[in-house]
């Protein structure tokens, strides 16, 4: 019954791919997103704080069809980059990998938010007396000690990544090999007389990614309290 | 030498204070609340002042009206805080050789050795922040200090977080610290504890100085 298909296989491999960059890539962007909302006080904060929220809030298809506007072959910004540096979104893994980067990216920055914030700023003032230059605070004090947050983070948005179809499919449709991720392919699958063995694998193989992400975030937590204790 | 004639406003509290010290080991002696920790932040560069001139060995830290700070990384100035701020993701031996590695210093194995043994820390070396008492946190936090070799040092109430009996464990490595002859600032609400150490007293009430001197100004109402 747990014969693994070359489709499904390939529905699988993809998803994590998409995931895997998704989140590498959103990750720099998360943690200075994140640093800036914990530690500064600029002119429109609520404003970036409401938009980084946005996508978990937005029906996915609007986040999709909004993606598609700005990012698709005649889109602003896709038009632009098709034309100049030859990064195509549209109906690409990539663009799977772009969705899921939005999506997920309001479940990556807060932990890492949060534990920044929770870090005794005193911490960093005793750094900097000792010399230490804004940078290298941040580089041996701050993100040392926000790591677990971090790691916590990209947990979360890999989870997220991975389970995310609406917005996928809205921006870069179902194709198989190309942007059909496991969320697409068991959404094709139970459409299809004699889908539901397939279908049901794939489903298993969801559940046991999410809750192998989650019992990991759980630990990264865990170890940010003991880190932060000193022990 | 080191010069200091600033103000600062800090919600309904002001702060307006100047004095020149000459003496190796300046007590800023007043009753919590007096602006001792403040005063002693903006000579670290932690806090700006609003208007007034700081100044260290000739060298201009603070200026507002030149438009002059210069921050805390640059100063190499030495802080030793009442509640020691060891990292606690590093262990003992990394915190005493942070400051080392933030200026760029080279390894000096001799003067490592001697901070160890004046301290009593060599047997720390390898523990966390969180697997020490109180006393031997605040003395690694001094090492950390003298290990980034400042040409002054800051001690705001470095005993104050601990028990009498802790700070008689204390007390005779800050007596050998200012035998070494590097320049300190200490302050404290505590007179006893200033008259062992001070060379110099800068009395503070409210903000203000009511008293500068030989640490026989501390005789004249001493009472914390």
């Amino acid at each position: 019954m747990f014969e693994i298909s070359p489709t499904e296989w390939t529905a699988i491999l993809l998803s994590l791919r998409v995931a895997v960059i998704a989140t590498l890539v959103a990750t720099p962007f998360g943690i200075a997103l994140a640093w800036l909302l914990a530690r500064r006080n600029f002119w429109g904060k609520s404003l970036v704080d409401a938009a980084v929220h946005l996508p978990l809030v937005l029906p996915p298809v609007v986040t999709g069809y909004l993606l598609l506007l700005t990012f698709g072959r005649r889109g602003l910004v896709g038009a632009w980059l098709a034309d100049h540096l030859g990064i195509v979104f549209a109906f690409r893994w990539t663009g799977a990998a772009l969705a899921c980067g939005v999506m997920s990216f309001p479940l990556l920055v807060r932990p890492i938010r949060l534990s920044i914030e929770a870090i005794d700023r005193r911490l960093e003032q005793a750094s900097s007396t000792l010399g230490a230059a804004p940078w290298q605070v941040f580089a041996t004090v701050t993100l040392p000690l926000a790591l677990p947050g971090v790691l916590a983070g990209m947990v979360l948005g890999f989870a997220k990544a991975i389970g995310e179809f609406g917005a996928t499919i809205t921006f870069v449709s179902n194709i198989p090999g190309e942007t059909q991720t496991i969320s697409s392919a068991i959404y094709s699958l139970i459409q299809t007389p004699d889908g539901d063995a397939a279908a049901g694998r794939l489903v298993i193989i969801s559940i046991v990614i999410a809750m192998g992400a989650l019992i990991a975030s759980e630990w990264f937590a865990r170890r940010a309290t003991q880190r932060l204790h000193g022990n | 030498m080191l010069r200091v004639d600033i103000e600062k406003q800090l919600g309904e509290f002001s702060l307006s204070a100047a004095f020149t010290s000459e003496g190796r080991v300046t007590g800023l002696f007043g009753a919590s609340g007096a602006g001792k920790t403040s005063l002693i932040n903006m000579i670290a560069g932690l806090l700006r002042p609003d208007r007034g001139i700081i100044a260290l060995d000739g060298e201009t830290l603070d200026d507002t009206s030149a438009g002059l700070h210069v921050p805390p990384h640059r100063r190499r100035i030495g802080y030793v805080f009442q509640d020691a701020r060891l990292f606690p993701h590093l262990d003992v031996r990394q915190n005493l050789d942070y400051g080392r590695r933030m200026n760029r210093l080279a390894v000096d194995a001799a003067h490592r050795a001697r901070v160890t043994d004046l301290l009593d820390i060599g047997g720390l070396l390898d523990r966390r922040p969180g697997k020490l008492s109180g006393g031997e946190r605040q003395r690694v936090a001094l090492g950390r200090a003298l290990l980034s070799k400042p040409r002054l040092l800051l001690l705001d109430e470095p005993l104050g977080s601990l028990d009498e009996g802790r700070k008689v464990e204390i007390l005779p490595y800050l007596v050998r610290l200012r035998d070494e002859g590097i320049p300190m600032v200490y302050v404290s609400h505590d007179a006893a504890e200033l008259r062992q150490l001070a060379t110099q007293i800068v009395m503070l009430r409210n903000g203000r100085v009511t008293a500068l001197g030989g640490v026989k100004v501390l005789a004249a109402g001493s009472s914390t």
